[in-house]
């Protein structure tokens, strides 16, 4: 069975999944479970949890191999560190204290074994710059980013479906075509435009939003929400486009499938058709879509982070690139990859779970 | 011709158009069917026969009021039982769908929604219609699954689509029609995608089960032997207009006019037998294959072939007989035993064959759309074997481009031609130069002809058999038609999961005493004859594969 | 392809696109003022002298917009053309060989794109100097996954079809496949998809740049613009927003030519446009 490589390779595309398992006729394969080799039976006979368990092995094994690209990538980049941190003007006398102060005096696996090992219990060690511990920061900013990322999804996921699904029964006719004019200018304004754009208008102008969005320990849950108000409509603006124009042509593809025309040969009604025919066969692949979203969204909060001075990860990192710091950055970088790679697994095995081929095995 | 007043069915001058995007130029609206008139009687079978584009499909769509793919019915009448069902609105029309007509569709594993069992997809129509309570409906079905004789009929509409064989997704979706007791079915090519030992259980079933039923049914098909089992009258179709209409015996037996004549004498002998040679051309001796997962996929086939003669290589898919064509390629070395070509062996890996092996033989497949590379014009793609092989260029190799286009019968003002600008026997006719091109001794023909309707495929079979004439060529013929076999060949060999179960000359292989096998396969061939379905019924020895 | 059948909505990508070509290769006798001349007061008001106002430090913002197109277009462009090169040669390359080859270069390649791009070029870009030539090899390497992933599936598309087995068999090395079999049936959608990757690099540039890790100042590129210009918006000052509605115009004119090329793609294939 040679869909367990195709799922194992990530895809962005939603419907790659879906399409790669094979409308197999049973007449042709039948003499090949006859003398297919013992291993594979188990695989044969429980397609989903296998193919589940090995989405879940790999990604720790990705996630493994991007902390070695991470830390390894790092230190073999041409640059010294040591340099870059006292000036170009310091004594090689202070660049050699300052390396075995930073321990950079010790072999590259020695430190990249207790670096993982210390991330691995949550220790990210110091930074170089401010000299606090990186752990206690990333704890509290991951919080915020995870927090504005995720009230944006709260809106963008429903907004999107509904309005692909809008763009569908619309299909070819006006409000399906200024959606699509629309969504294609969304996808190309860049994030700080949007934000700028919203903060000179609302903010500025209006006076009906704050800016910046400045968040602390204590805060409010309301109040907190009327800070992010401007950070979350722009991450949302961003990742709507994108997330609707894939829904839409998730659904298309369900909706002029053969089964979809049987639906409406037995007179089925409209509306029983795409709750009974439409809906469970469509749910993998918007499922797919709004998982992978969720990982661009993400990412997409760094630069409305910056754009919104709004204490996050997004932010933090950036600061710590600007001047180096390289413990932050590699916490920061190690972090964003887990939750991108999760949630990539995440929309992997949602879409495995909801295929009824694999669900319900020969 | 049923009389007017007990039609159930009673269509009238039907015109469907649609529109088309050719691409690069303005859309433009074409008609798909024009002016078709007929009469369906209360539990009476009509066939509805014609090539690709004949427009049968959408007859029989027009028949639920449906037009697929932006088709539009824009005149005529369709009548159900005196109703205009033209005229209904969409609740009146949704009424009429899945509840009095039917219908079957050609591909049922595309058409059966993977994510719901087949039990509640087969009675969702009667019950949502309110013809019948849930029990009643399950009963029905659980009668149908009887009687269209399903594998374990009472868990049967337990099993997802994706867990039944093609076969039996046949028959359910013949069950799933028949479920909310129909006046009228429409079958859309029921048997054609499915093997030919399965076709008949299929067809053999439908036919029972309208019976028993006592519904009527539109039947359509490309097959004129096929419908000639199931049917009453018979249309034949063509270019969307009717060509002949009629009681189908006198169809079969006494056509009137020349398309329907020619459909039913199609493939009648070619060629008439050579005499086996001492020194064989081809010979496979204990060739066994498999893939690079493991699975063996060819077992201890010997065979051969002499010069200037065509070995049929039969059998169903799955059965091994594009594979042993691949092995003799080189495309996939064997895993054992040995070929040789002209009395040297020849090199297992294509990879290591020297142009001159590569050269002498060539292969022509079953789809020339795809065999074909789509950005270059006939000229390069008839003209690069040239140029490879013997070095011709310019005004030589457009000379030879123009006699092989000769050859085949298709004049040179092809020449500057793209793929897509072909037919579909014109494309495959191409091909054919393009394996000619290469001088070779041994070309290896695989299903060339399956994908194009009959009249056409008749051509380039006499094409091939013309061309052999001529320039003593060898074939390798692989088909699953019998009829074709008994055209063209010399020796046949049948094969039946990557075995050889039969091989020799034309006369012996395909007379008795068979193998169980061969009888199978040569009794599920539909002749052009009347009850022909129920005498294989009645005498064959061994039931199909995809039951 | 006759002229006429272009749609109107290509046609604006097309003359955008060419009016921002016009102002990079003409700049210097295009431009009102020089890149970085101070010519007034900060974020001194649009005029009739300065059609946009002026800047942070008091340069003219339609000339900066002008000197700034040949930076932002010459690195996006040349950040593409790299990764293009290097994602169709090593996918077509794996594609058409297949087995080890292909195993290795396509594990890798889902390795890397297991990596979010901007933090990957975060993280790389905070080791290295900074310097136009490393910002050019960065993009092009980071993006150069994402071409290797659609060269790979377009070019299996294509390699599993009989005409290339068909070359195949008649002995055809695998330069000839690849240059004369495989390629000219693949231009279509990798066009499209070398315009998608160029409006991303452009997006991408200026979100480096807009977080100081892209151009260095004072050279102008549109999204050190932003950067320059941001704290303005407070006080209600529109200056970022000029180079920022720049960046979205160019990308919305790619968009849509690349928009039209998808739709036509698919009608040559005979599948629905609209899917």
């Amino acid at each position: 069975m040679n869909w367990a490589a195709k799922f194992s390779s990530r895809s962005v595309s939603p419907f790659r999944q879906v399409d790669h398992v094979p409308m197999s006729n049973p007449i042709e394969t039948k003499p090949a479970e006859a003398e297919r080799p013992p291993g594979l039976r188990w695989k044969a006979r429980f397609p989903l949890l296998s193919l589940i368990v090995e989405r879940l092995l790999l990604s720790i094994l990705l996630l493994f191999a991007v902390s070695v690209l991470i830390f390894g990538g790092v230190e073999a980049l041409p640059g010294d560190f040591a340099t870059t941190y006292l000036g170009q003007s310091a004594t090689p006398q202070a660049v050699a204290n300052i390396r075995s102060e930073l321990g950079l005096d010790r072999p590259l696996v020695t430190r990249y074994v207790s670096w993982l090992g210390g991330a691995l219990q949550g220790d990210f060690g110091t930074s170089w710059a401010s000299r606090n511990s990186v752990s206690e920061q990333v704890g509290r900013r991951l919080g915020n980013s995870l927090f504005l990322a995720g009230f944006a999804a709260l809106i963008a996921v429903p907004l999107a479906v509904g309005l692909g699904m809008l763009s569908v029964h619309f299909r070819n006719r006006m409000p399906d075509k200024i959606i699509n004019v629309l969504s294609l200018a969304a996808i190309s304004l860049p994030e700080f435009f949007i934000g700028y754009l919203l903060i000179l208008y609302f903010a500025v102008n209006f006076g009906i939003a704050t800016f910046p969005a400045t968040v602390y320990e204590g805060m409010g849950f309301l109040e907190r929400l009327q800070t992010i108000a401007l950070p979350t409509a722009t991450l949302v603006l961003v990742v709507l486009a994108h997330m609707m124009r894939m829904t839409r042509a998730a659904i298309l593809s369900v909706m002029s499938s053969a089964y979809m025309e049987t639906a409406e040969l037995k007179g089925l009604s409209a509306a029983r058709s795409i709750v009974k025919h439409a809906a469970p066969n469509a749910l993998a692949p918007i499922i797919n879509v709004v998982a992978l979203n969720l990982a661009y969204l993400v990412v997409g909060v760094v630069v409305v982070e910056v754009v919104f001075v709004y204490p996050g990860m997004g932010q933090y990192m950036v600061d710590a690139v600007t001047v180096r710091d390289m413990p932050v950055v590699q916490a920061c970088g190690l972090i964003f990859a887990a939750v991108y790679i999760l949630l990539n697994m995440l929309a992997d095995i949602l879409a495995i779970v909801a295929n009824p081929r694999l669900r319900h095995p020969r | 011709m049923p009389e007017l007043s007990t039609a159930l069915l009673s269509v009238r001058n039907l015109k469907i158009e649609a529109t088309s995007y050719p691409p690069g130029e303005p859309p433009k609206r074409i008609t798909i069917v024009d002016g078709v008139s007929f009469d369906l009687a209360k539990g009476k079978v009509l066939g509805l026969i014609g090539e690709s584009g004949a427009g049968k499909s959408t007859i029989g769509l027009a028949a639920l009021a449906y037009g697929r793919g932006g088709a539009e019915i824009t005149g005529g009448e369709v009548k159900l039982n005196g109703t205009d069902i033209l005229a209904l609105g969409k609740g009146g029309i949704r009424k009429v769908r899945g509840a009095r007509v039917c219908y079957v569709a050609q591909s049922a594993a595309a058409a059966f929604n993977p994510a719901h069992k087949l039990g509640d997809q087969v009675i969702e129509a009667s019950v949502k219609h309110g013809l019948m309570s849930r029990d009643e409906a399950r009963k029905r079905a659980l009668y149908l699954f009887r009687v269209l004789g399903l594998p374990n009929p009472e868990t049967f509409g337990n099993r997802f689509p994706h867990q039944v064989s093609g076969g039996q997704l046949q028959r359910a979706m013949t069950a799933m029609a028949l479920c909310p007791n129909p006046e009228l079915i429409v079958f859309d090519e029921p048997t054609t995608a499915l093997d030919v030992t399965t076709q008949i259980d299929v067809l053999a079933a439908i036919k029972h089960a309208i019976e028993e039923t006592r519904t009527a049914a539109l039947y359509i098909t490309h097959d004129l032997a096929v419908v000639a089992q199931i049917s009453d009258d018979i249309m034949v179709l063509r270019y969307g207009k009717t060509v002949e209409y009629g009681p189908v015996q006198q169809i079969i037996e006494a056509p009137r006019q020349d398309y329907t004549q020619a459909l039913v004498n199609v493939r009648q002998a070619i060629r008439h037998e050579a005499a086996d040679q001492s020194r064989p051309l081809l010979s496979v001796d204990h060739v066994s294959a498999q893939y690079s997962n493991g699975f063996k996929v060819l077992h201890d086939v010997s065979l051969h072939l002499c010069r200037g003669q065509t070995l049929a290589i039969v059998g169903e898919s799955g059965s091994g007989k594009s594979t042993l064509a691949r092995v003799i390629t080189g495309l996939l070395p064997p895993s054992d035993g040995h070929i040789s070509f002209d009395g040297k062996p020849l090199t297992p890996s294509l990879k290591r064959r020297s142009r001159d092996e590569l050269r002498r033989i060539q292969l022509i497949y079953q789809m020339a759309d795809t065999a074909m590379n789509p950005r270059q014009t006939v000229r390069d793609i008839i003209g690069r074997p040239l140029t490879f092989y013997d070095g011709l260029r310019g005004a030589a190799k457009t000379a030879k481009v123009k006699e092989l286009l000769e050859q085949i019968e298709m004049g040179t003002g092809f020449i500057d031609r793209y793929p897509a600008e072909l037919s579909g026997g014109q494309k495959q006719r191409v091909a054919i130069a393009r394996a000619l091109a290469a001088r070779p001794e041994l070309i290896l023909c695989d299903e060339p002809t399956s994908a194009l309707d009959p009249l056409v495929a008749e051509g380039i079979l006499k094409l091939l058999a013309k061309l052999q004439e001529d320039q003593q060529l060898s074939y390798v013929f692989i088909t699953h038609d019998i009829a074709i076999v008994r055209a063209i060949a010399d020796s046949v060999a049948v094969m039946h999961r990557g075995r050889l179960v039969r091989f020799g000359p034309k006369s012996q292989a395909l007379s008795p005493p068979f193998d169980d096998y061969t009888d199978l396969l040569l009794k599920s061939v539909p002749e052009m004859k009347l009850g022909w379905l129920e005498q294989v019924l009645a005498t064959r020895r061994m039931e199909s594969a995809g039951n | 392809m006759r002229l006429r059948e272009i749609p109107i909505t290509a046609w604006v990508g097309i003359f955008g696109i060419l009016l921002a070509i016009f102002c990079a290769l003409f700049a210097p006798w295009v431009a009102p003022f020089g890149e970085t001349e101070v010519v007034g007061g900060v974020w001194q008001e649009a005029d009739a002298q300065f059609f946009f106002g002026l800047d942070n430090l008091g340069r003219d913002i339609l000339s900066r917009l002008i000197f700034g197109a040949r930076t932002t277009l010459f690195v996006a462009f040349a950040a593409t053309l790299v990764s293009f090169s290097l994602g169709i040669v090593l996918s077509f390359i794996a594609a058409v060989s297949g087995g080890l080859i292909d195993t290795v270069f396509s594990r890798f390649n889902d390795l890397m794109m297991s990596i979010p791009t901007l933090i990957f070029a975060l993280v790389v870009l905070a080791v290295l100097p900074q310097h136009i030539l490393i910002l050019i090899l960065v993009m092009a390497v980071l993006d150069s996954t994402r071409v290797y992933r659609l060269g790979r599936a377009v070019a299996l598309d294509v390699a599993v079809m009989e005409f290339v087995e068909a070359a195949r068999l008649r002995g055809e090395g695998t330069t000839w496949i690849i240059f004369r079999e495989i390629l000219p049936n693949t231009l279509s959608p990798l066009l499209a998809e070398f315009g998608l990757r160029f409006a991303f690099a452009i997006l991408f540039l200026s979100t480096l740049s807009f977080l100081g890790l892209g151009i260095q100042p004072p050279t102008a590129d549109w999204g050190g613009m932003v950067k320059d210009n941001k704290d303005g918006i407070i006080f209600g000052i529109a200056a970022a927003l000029v180079p920022g509605s720049a960046i979205a115009a160019l990308c919305i004119c790619v968009n849509l030519v690349v928009d039209w090329l998808l739709k036509r793609t698919s009608s040559l294939k005979g599948g629905r446009g609209d899917a």
